[in-house]
């Protein structure tokens, strides 16, 4: 399978502290790629990295085999990247639907009639119908967090970064996200999921990797990688010889 | 019955003044730029008509279909060649640039049309007025700016908050990094903002050069009768700014009704109030 995004050796630090060390990986075109690691491991960073939001001080990240290293946001985003954020951010004065379609004409390129019909779609499939037209500033956080990944989607990503989304959600709630989730990635769209909810993550990906201080630690199937000894000693904290 | 006519021509005065303000307005708005040169840049326009006038031998109003592309055009080119680079955490940056715009603008129009007062010539339109009642008569030119200037506000909330363009706007305003994530042009979308703004300018700065007399140096007075209309109807709410234009003008009016010299003065003393009893307007929309 060709690789959908590809990054190699991205180092990134502010001042001391490293948030990319030697980063390198590959995401198959279709796959769902599990990221997990302490608070601080550089996990959102990435991300922002990903998405043009913070340029790299070395190493190159490619999308569909082209370079984007130097490519701004606005034109990651159209060439197919499209990521939710762990603290909401929507843009508040704006109703539900207009943060919508913000993404659908400016992201996907969508002409206005296509756009609309976009928006109702993504709306039914994130549960968002009824808030339409609502402020997007009024919404509860959960309805915040549906917002993020509706908003995501509607740019038409071919990757899809999430970023905690699953977080604060009840059992129930979690479990008709893990469904969505899984019906976005049989359209083919391909995803990079940032997680500490593991159950649903491990309900989702094919591949977990494991980053901790900028460095990828782990990388491999998700139950072996979440049972290993590195991800034992530094993501859940245990010490292995006890 | 003269108070009368004094406020109703101050209600008129003060379309004018709304244009002076909605593209400051739109521009603080968008990308929370305060621009120093706008009273220059609405001078340039005047220049521009009086120019287009004379060249090609056409009456005033028929020049706004040249300044008015013009500015929009130089609003785009100035926004991405120039303010867009000045734009970031600081807001230091843009005030100086626009300043010595202003300076440059000032100096470069004084350099090519001297400091002789200019007036364009509107003829029979100008002395045509409608009777209404006994001592109240309209102006049909008064009339035909204070309804552009309604028609702009309204054509300017309608691309605001019914388009995509409007969106992009909304959206840049609300959060740059996050309108950039969704595929918009952050650079591109100020340049048009900017290209919109300059092209209301164009309009006021044409209607200023029939109205009266015009040189190079009255920029800056023209920017502080935008900048209180702006901030007398509240940051962020076109509306309202086209209310601060009237209270601008009636007040202005009333003070020249009281004495001549009182004029600028009472309009003055009008935004002092507003502030001191409003300090965010009287009708703000953007919070904090």
């Amino acid at each position: 399978m060709a690789s959908i995004l590809s990054l190699r050796d991205v180092e990134k630090s502010f001042g001391a502290v490293t948030v990319a060390d030697q980063l390198s990986y590959d995401v198959a075109a279709g796959e769902a790629l599990g990221v997990v690691g302490p608070n601080g491991a550089g996990k959102t960073s990435m991300f922002n990295l990903i998405t043009g939001t913070l340029k790299p001080d070395s190493g190159d990240i490619a999308f569909e085999g082209r370079m984007i290293t130097s490519t701004s946001a606005a034109a990651r985003c159209r060439a197919g990247i499209a990521r939710s954020f762990q603290i909401p951010q929507p843009f508040g004065g704006m109703s539900v639907f207009e943060n919508l379609l913000v993404a659908a004409t400016q992201g996907a390129r969508e002409p206005a009639r296509r756009a609309n019909a976009l928006c109702l779609d993504v709306l039914e499939q994130t549960g968002l119908m009824a808030k339409a037209n609502a402020l997007a500033g009024s919404l509860t956080l959960l309805e915040r967090k549906r917002l993020e990944l509706a908003r995501a989607l509607c740019a038409k990503p071919r990757l899809l970064l999430l970023d905690e989304i699953a977080g604060g959600l009840t059992q129930h709630e979690c479990e008709a996200l893990v469904g969505t989730i899984t019906d976005i990635r049989s359209t083919g769209v391909s995803i990079v999921w940032i997680e500490h909810v593991v159950h649903a993550l491990l309900a989702v990906v094919d591949r977990l990797i494991v980053l901790d201080f900028g460095r990828k630690i782990a990388d491999g199937d998700p139950h072996d990688t979440m049972a290993s000894r590195e991800v034992q000693e530094v993501y859940i904290g245990i010490e292995a010889d006890a | 019955m003269e108070w009368v006519n004094a406020i109703v021509q101050g209600v008129l005065l003060g379309g004018l003044y709304a244009l002076f303000a909605a593209g400051l307005s739109l521009i603080f708005g968008v990308m929370r730029l305060v621009n120093i040169a706008h009273g220059d840049l609405i001078v340039l326009a005047a220049y521009l008509g009086l120019t287009t006038t004379i060249a090609l031998g056409v009456h005033p109003l028929t020049s706004l279909m040249i300044a008015v592309p013009a500015m929009a055009a130089i609003g785009y080119v100035l926004q991405r060649g120039v303010l867009n680079r000045t734009l970031g955490d600081d807001i230091l940056p843009p005030l100086l640039v626009t300043f010595g715009l202003s300076v440059i603008i000032q100096n470069g129009l004084l350099e090519i049309y001297t400091a002789d007062s200019q007036k364009m010539n509107a003829g029979a339109i100008e002395t045509a007025s409608l009777e209404v009642t006994g001592g109240i008569s309209l102006g049909v030119l008064p009339l035909i700016m204070f309804a552009t200037a309604v028609a702009v506000i309204a054509g300017l909330q309608l691309v605001f908050y019914r388009t995509a363009l409007g969106r992009a706007f909304r959206a840049t305003s609300d959060n740059q990094d996050i309108a950039q994530l969704m595929g918009l042009n952050k650079a591109h979308v100020f340049g048009l903002a900017m290209a919109l703004s300059l092209a209301v300018v164009g309009i006021a700065g044409v209607f200023l050069g029939i109205r009266t007399s015009f040189d190079p140096a009255i920029g800056p007075g023209r920017l502080i009768f935008g900048f209180e209309a702006v901030i007398i109807g509240g940051l962020g709410n076109l509306w309202g700014t086209l209310a601060g234009g009237i209270i601008l003008g009636v007040s202005q009016n009333i003070g020249a009704q009281i004495h001549p010299g009182w004029q600028t003065l009472a309009g003055h003393l009008a935004f002092l109030f507003v502030l001191a009893v409003r300090p965010r307007g009287l009708f703000p929309r953007i919070e904090g």
